[in-house]
């Protein structure tokens, strides 16, 4: 999206999993256009879609209650082992909706200051593999291996 | 919804592509009809009888049980038919060696060392003697192309090695190991450690003489072959002894109990008979589409990385590739429905969310290892399914590169 107001990711290619949330936000707070780019299996991929026709036309305010179960939900119901999809593009949302706040140096009262449940897991997740890589002694973070872009 | 109702659903919504090639030889298969015709009168006509019990279907069953394992011997070079069992699949076959070799020597400790790329029922059952039967097990490290090398297994073998076990050809990667040279460094650092090969997919694609090789014991299974899956064979040297770790009525075999699935060792054993017809034929035939398929993702698409070795050295039917900037799983889905089937070594793949233990063990990233696809072919291809392919996965890497996150 060339006129999003945020852009936010969560996961990482060496997860296996990443969403990043492009929003437009216009008057009241409210998401004109919400769209998403995915490297991820097929349920990462549908999660990020539906949530991203979840959320338009909704307030952050109202964006911010999403829950990772009612995404899982509204696709009819992810098996256990794709909890971490629905998870991850709620914990992309709420970190699109805080970085939005945070630009304008603003925080809402219903924007509370402790983590969600979905953005505590996303970050255990980017850590895990953070951790792993620093144990194998290989340069670069995971994270980094990902950004480093062009490869053969 | 029922998850069979899901999967009815799933199934109407993919629909019927319309060309479908199948590239996933490695975790089944279809049988051909000439296979599956050897093994209908087993089931109904003749044969169908318990191959121990003393009458005629029962006799049936025992002569065709004895021809497969004839057969089994006879291209495995082993001395004699009663060195073949058959067990109900690959994985059984893995777990009677291993955990039947530790199972009879337990008691005594000692070291058990297998390499980092073996296939699962190979690694686990070694890990859960070490759990239950007191054994040390070792993980021989590989190179970036998946090779053991035989100067390192030489530092991992001593007298209290008990049990070795490094596979022909990786399930994954087709690497070939130089599996004479490290029975020798066995048998070098001490006589009496047994040597144990996972031959499922080296079987019909190199040379396999157990009597050349010196190997102890050897796996096999009927899928990887073309044969039927719920058929596995193990070859075990006269004078080895093993304790089944699986209890029950015996029967004709004295290492695996339960009714021997006849009509499907009817199916193995035509399996193996078509396998060595034109056999060196079907191996260039083989190499020739391998190659073609391999050479034109690496034409068509950027980003890509080969797994596993290049040259002679990778089994001919072999092709693993890493699509960058994509998800296997997601790759897999993609392809299903242009009628592509493959599988991929990514953890959303793996049920545990783990990617594949080859990929990471040849010194893959994790991102590197999602983005895996492994293609296996047989002499049942032919050249317009690679042309097809050749098409298709282009298309489908590049759709799932432009939605992807992970930019270039």
């Amino acid at each position: 999206m060339e006129d999003a107001t945020v852009v936010e990711s969560a996961g990482s290619p060496a997860c296996g999993d990443m969403i990043k949330l492009y929003l437009k936000v216009g008057e009241g707070d409210v998401i004109e256009k919400a769209t998403f780019e995915s490297y991820g299996c097929a349920a990462n991929i549908a999660t990020a879609s539906i949530l991203t026709e979840m959320v338009k036309g909704k307030s952050l305010r109202e964006a911010w209650q999403v829950s990772w179960k009612q995404l899982s939900d509204e696709l009819g119901g992810l098996p256990p082992i794709k909890y971490h999809c629905s998870i991850l593009a709620v914990g992309a949302l709420k970190r699109a909706i805080r970085a939005y706040y945070s630009a304008k140096s603003e925080r809402p009262e219903w924007l509370p200051e402790a983590l969600t449940l979905e953005e505590k897991q996303v970050m255990e997740e980017e850590e895990m593999m953070e951790r792993y890589y620093k144990a194998l002694g290989s340069a670069g973070s995971a994270s980094k291996a990902g950004e480093t872009g062009e490869r053969e | 919804m029922s998850v069979s109702a899901k999967l009815r659903e799933l199934l109407r919504e993919h629909g019927q592509p319309p060309r479908e090639v199948y590239f996933d030889l490695e975790n089944s298969g279809w049988v051909p009809p000439e296979i599956v015709e050897a093994m209908l009168p087993y089931f109904n006509m003749r044969g169908f009888g318990h191959p121990s019990i003393t009458h005629k279907p029962g006799w049936e069953a025992l002569e065709v049980l004895y021809e497969a394992k004839e057969l089994v011997a006879r291209t495995l070079g082993a001395g004699s038919l009663e060195e073949i069992t058959f067990t109900h699949s690959g994985t059984e076959a893995n777990n009677l060696a291993i955990l039947g070799y530790l199972l009879a020597n337990r008691g005594k400790g000692g070291k058990v060392v297998v390499s980092a790329v073996e296939h699962l029922s190979v690694i686990f059952p070694a890990e859960f003697a070490e759990k239950l039967l007191g054994f040390k097990v070792l993980r021989i490290p590989v190179d970036s192309e998946g090779f053991v090398d035989p100067e390192v297994l030489k530092n991992y073998v001593d007298r209290e090695t008990v049990l070795v076990s490094v596979q022909a050809v990786n399930h994954e990667i087709g690497t070939v190991q130089p599996l004479k040279e490290l029975v020798d460094v066995v048998k070098a650092a001490n006589p009496d450690a047994v040597f144990h090969t996972d031959a499922a997919d080296a079987y019909g694609w190199i040379d396999i003489d157990v009597e050349k090789l010196g190997v102890d014991m050897l796996t096999l299974s009927g899928h990887k072959v073309h044969g039927p899956r719920g058929v596995g064979a193990l070859y075990v040297r006269e004078g080895v002894k093993l304790e089944s770790p699986l209890r029950g009525q015996l029967s004709a075999e004295k290492l695996w109990p339960g009714v021997e699935n006849v009509p499907l060792i009817a199916g193995f054993k035509r399996a193996v008979e078509l396998l060595f017809e034109n056999l060196e034929r079907n191996i260039l035939y083989v190499k020739g589409l391998r190659d073609k398929l391999m050479s034109g993702i690496l034409e068509r698409v950027p980003h890509v990385l080969v797994n596993g070795p290049l040259d002679e050295k990778r089994a001919p039917n072999n092709a693993n590739l890493s699509f960058l900037y994509v998800e296997g799983e997601a790759l897999t889905v993609e392809l299903s429905m242009r009628g592509i089937y493959v599988s991929s070594g990514s953890a959303c793949s793996s049920r545990i969310l783990e990617p594949s233990h080859v990929l990471l063990a040849i010194g893959r990233k994790h991102e590197e290892a999602h983005g895996s696809i492994l293609f296996k072919l047989s002499r049942y291809h032919r050249p317009d399914d690679v042309d097809y392919a050749l098409e298709e996965i282009p298309k489908a890497v590049s759709r799932l590169r432009t939605i992807s996150s992970w930019v270039s």
